[in-house]
């Protein structure tokens, strides 16, 4: 199994486990407010949690956070930038550049400044900005949330992508028509924890 | 060294620019003389009675009675640099941290001075241990107090930047190492001010005093410039202290970032 989630809780009411295979995509769903977002933030270790996670049967515990967070890599649905540049923030570039085409941005949003791109645009070099770091799971938090529908179906070919290459993904979404057309397996969430979509 | 002594008459008619203010404040509607007087008696009162209690002290010449008026003085440093922040950590770590920061750095810069460059006998000689402590205290105080305010603002207008590091796997250090650095510069700007502006803009009041009491320029300039080096290695070691301080406390182990553990003062 790619990754194991085992008892995970703390301020979540329950404790949720989940397994997810290579190049497996599996989304959740679920009311506003519910903790999907906590649930994948504690996924990646970036809140305070209980339980265990396992990447290939190796345990988070045994390694430091930040090499578990590179391997199983949470995208914030607001994106964060901490330099000028967007080419600041990319690594590698050139890796960055080939994708900008397949995701209908310009040549040159590169060398923009990033306060001066639109919400579009920043969540697509979000993803790109976590794709090219290659990470083994990848934990998409509302990942079209500020696109319109071209750049959706975009996005969602290089889920595709992705899953054809074994990365695994968990996804979660308010939009029942993205859900089916990429999901290869759904979970609702509730009060009472995770469960198989009806 | 001949200080001229100072009467009460030459007081009194120093105080009579204080009344002068209070008098043109009542005849405009200023409406500032009652804190101006009152302000004037307390400042009055207070450089008073530290200069009795100095005295006192510096006849007893005890090391835990000169460690004791320390003590104090670093405690009043410690609440005033955790007052006025718009953040605060939560239980005791406030006040934990800024004085923390705060005694650790005056008490190298301080311990260093009377052991190597001044050395008075003995070297913890309270005549010359207090009023270092006191000028170190009181720049120390700024810089921590700056280098806290900024980190914590920063921490909490940066975070969507920071957890972006955090979550694309880079260790909380490298995370929140631009924040860090431009808190230590903030705290540092004043000093590094008063350096530049020392002997050109303004003549700063060690030397100032020294002179007034009869010492000779040079050798009260030198007796400043040592002071200066002393006080931007008290400066720069309480805003590190403060800095790497803060750092632990607002991330764990596992290089998470803990905003939790922050909270707005009331306004």
């Amino acid at each position: 199994m790619l990754l194991d989630v085992r008892n995970l809780g703390g301020k979540l009411g329950r404790p949720v486990s989940m397994t997810l295979a290579a190049g497996e995509c599996l989304v959740i769903s679920g009311p506003s407010g519910i903790g999907k977002s906590l649930l994948l933030r504690m996924i990646a270790d970036l809140d305070e949690n209980t339980g265990d996670a396992r990447l290939n049967g190796r345990s988070r515990m045994a390694m430091p956070g930040p090499h578990w967070r590179r391997q199983v890599m949470y995208l914030a649905a607001e994106s964060g930038w901490w330099a000028e540049t967007v080419s600041a923030h990319m690594q590698p570039l050139p890796d960055a550049a080939a994708f900008l085409p397949r995701l209908g941005l310009r040549a040159d949003v590169m060398d923009a400044p990033v306060s001066q791109l639109s919400t579009g645009e920043r969540q697509r070099l979000a993803f790109i900005r976590a794709a090219i770091r290659k990470p083994a799971v990848m934990l998409l938090d509302e990942p079209t949330s500020a696109l319109d529908p071209a750049s959706t179906g975009l996005l969602e070919d290089e889920f595709s992508r992705l899953r054809q290459t074994g990365t695994g993904l968990i996804v979660v979404t308010h939009n029942a028509d993205q859900a089916e057309r990429i999901a290869t397996r759904r979970l609702f969430m509730t009060r009472d924890g995770l469960s198989e979509a009806r | 060294m001949h200080p001229i002594a100072l009467s009460p008459t030459d007081l009194a008619v120093g105080s009579s620019l204080i009344f002068l203010c209070a008098l043109l404040s009542l005849l405009l509607s200023l409406g500032i003389h009652r804190t101006l007087l009152w302000a004037a008696a307390r400042m009055v009162v207070q450089l008073l009675l530290i200069g009795f209690v100095l005295r006192f002290v510096f006849s007893v010449g005890s090391p835990w009675l000169t460690a004791l008026v320390a003590l104090v003085m670093a405690g009043a440093t410690t609440y005033e640099v955790g007052a006025r922040q718009d953040r605060r950590l939560t239980a005791g770590w406030h006040y934990g941290v800024g004085g923390g920061a705060t005694v650790i750095s005056t008490l190298i810069i301080v311990v260093l001075a009377l052991t190597t460059a001044l050395r008075p006998h003995p070297w913890y000689d309270a005549r010359h241990a207090l009023p270092l402590t006191g000028i170190i205290l009181g720049g120390v105080m700024n810089s921590v107090s700056l280098s806290l305010n900024s980190l914590f603002n920063g921490a909490v207008r940066e975070r969507a930047a920071i957890e972006a590091r955090l979550a694309l796997g880079d260790s909380r250090y490298a995370a929140l190492r631009d924040l860090a650095a431009q808190s230590i510069r903030t705290a540092l700007i004043p000093t590094i001010n008063q350096m530049m502006a020392a002997g050109l803009i303004t003549l700063p009041g060690i030397m100032t005093g020294q002179l007034l009491a009869g010492m000779d320029p040079v050798s009260s300039a030198k007796y400043q410039i040592l002071l200066m080096f002393l006080l931007v290695g008290g400066n720069c070691c309480g805003a590190f202290a403060a800095v790497f301080l803060v750092l632990q406390r607002l991330t764990d182990k596992r290089d998470r970032l803990r905003l939790d553990r922050l909270h707005s003062a009331r306004a």
